[in-house]
């Protein structure tokens, strides 16, 4: 899903890059408003294991890998506007010191996974959620369903991308079809690593998962009814 | 107590993160990925250049002189993973000196 210098020209590369930073300064300002003390432990560490799981390839189709965006992951973990954030350095220490990502499509990359993939996901994910009843499975489940979709989305950012200053000469239509096709197959193993780490965090600290946190008052407050009986 | 469980989380979370980063990594699927393949199928990928760091001593996810692939790319790996944790922890830090600066608490003192 990172794309190389090259692949789209410098005007739509720049645009991207403007609306990038726009949303990414809107992030850091709503992030910092939010924070607490416990977050930029937890926030650093969610950007080290997308990182991680970044670098985990795994197989799709015929000669096709995939592999974690992390958007709606770092979103439902430390909340949407920091997430975007740790998908943001992600991309930034990846284009830098791994060569992966060109530097100058570094502002459509953060606009596809970081923007649309984190912001767009996590909002997808609380429409899933409120549509869910309130529980800790339903919560997996709308991270799942949001982490596919937010793929999509992301690999629908690189078309209108490539459709607005695509250097190549390919049909769009055909483009289309194949980035939003094998997409929605990667999107199946985001949605499963998502739902993965989201049900072990919740076994273990349920209390630091944000997109959780809705549950917490109801679950205690009916554990101290019962306990009162 | 809940900052001890707190650090007690997040070296937890690291080790795993640090193991995935090493230890798998050289299992990961070396094909092109969704877009890069789809480049290809399509007929855009010489559109790419090289990548303008694609000199540096951690391109491509391996450590430029380790002969040895997989440890090449787990060392990478595990290098990464520090460097984003490193700077995640210093931006967020960061973030909450500037926050407290903007509303600023009521100071001890004249």
């Amino acid at each position: 899903m990172h794309i190389p210098d090259g692949f789209i020209n410098a005007s739509v590369s720049l645009g991207a890059g403007v609306v990038s930073a726009g949303g990414i300064g809107v992030a850091l300002r709503r992030s910092a408003d939010a924070l607490e003390e416990k977050q930029a432990p937890l926030a650093g560490l969610v950007a080290a294991f997308v990182f991680a799981v970044q670098m985990l390839n795994f197989p799709v189709a015929a000669g096709t890998s995939g592999h974690l965006l992390g958007g709606v992951l770092a979103g439902v973990l430390v909340g949407p506007w920091a997430g975007a954030i740790c998908i943001t350095l992600v991309l930034v220490v990846q284009a830098l010191f791994f060569a992966d990502g060109g530097l100058s499509a570094l502002g459509l990359n953060v606009l596809n996974m970081a923007v649309l993939g984190g912001l767009g996901g996590y909002a997808i994910f609380a429409v899933v959620r409120a549509a869910l009843p309130k529980s800790r499975p339903m919560i997996v489940v709308a991270s799942g369903v949001a982490a596919g979709l937010s793929v999509v989305l992301a690999s629908i950012g690189f078309f209108v991308e490539y459709a607005l200053g695509g250097v190549g000469d390919a049909s769009l239509g055909a483009v289309f079809t194949a980035v939003v096709g094998v997409h929605a197959v990667i999107g199946i193993g985001e949605a499963v690593i998502t739902g993965l780490t989201v049900s072990a965090v919740l076994a273990v600290r349920p209390d630091l998962v944000h997109g959780a946190l809705g549950l917490m008052p109801r679950l205690e407050h009916r554990r101290a009814h019962v306990a009162g009986r | 107590m809940d900052r001890k469980a707190l650090a007690i989380f997040v070296v937890g979370g690291l080790i795993v993160a640090l193991g995935l980063a090493f230890f798998l990594s050289p299992f990961a699927s070396s094909s092109p990925d969704g877009l890069e393949k789809v480049s290809i199928d399509k007929g855009f990928a010489e559109t790419a250049e090289d990548h303008a760091l694609a000199e540096g001593p951690l391109a491509d996810y391996g450590v430029k002189g380790v002969e040895d692939e997989g440890l090449s790319t787990g060392l990478a790996g595990i290098i990464g993973v520090a460097i984003t944790f490193g700077v995640g922890m210093l931006l967020f830090g960061l973030l909450r000196v500037v926050r407290s600066r903007r509303q600023p608490e009521p100071s001890p003192g004249p």
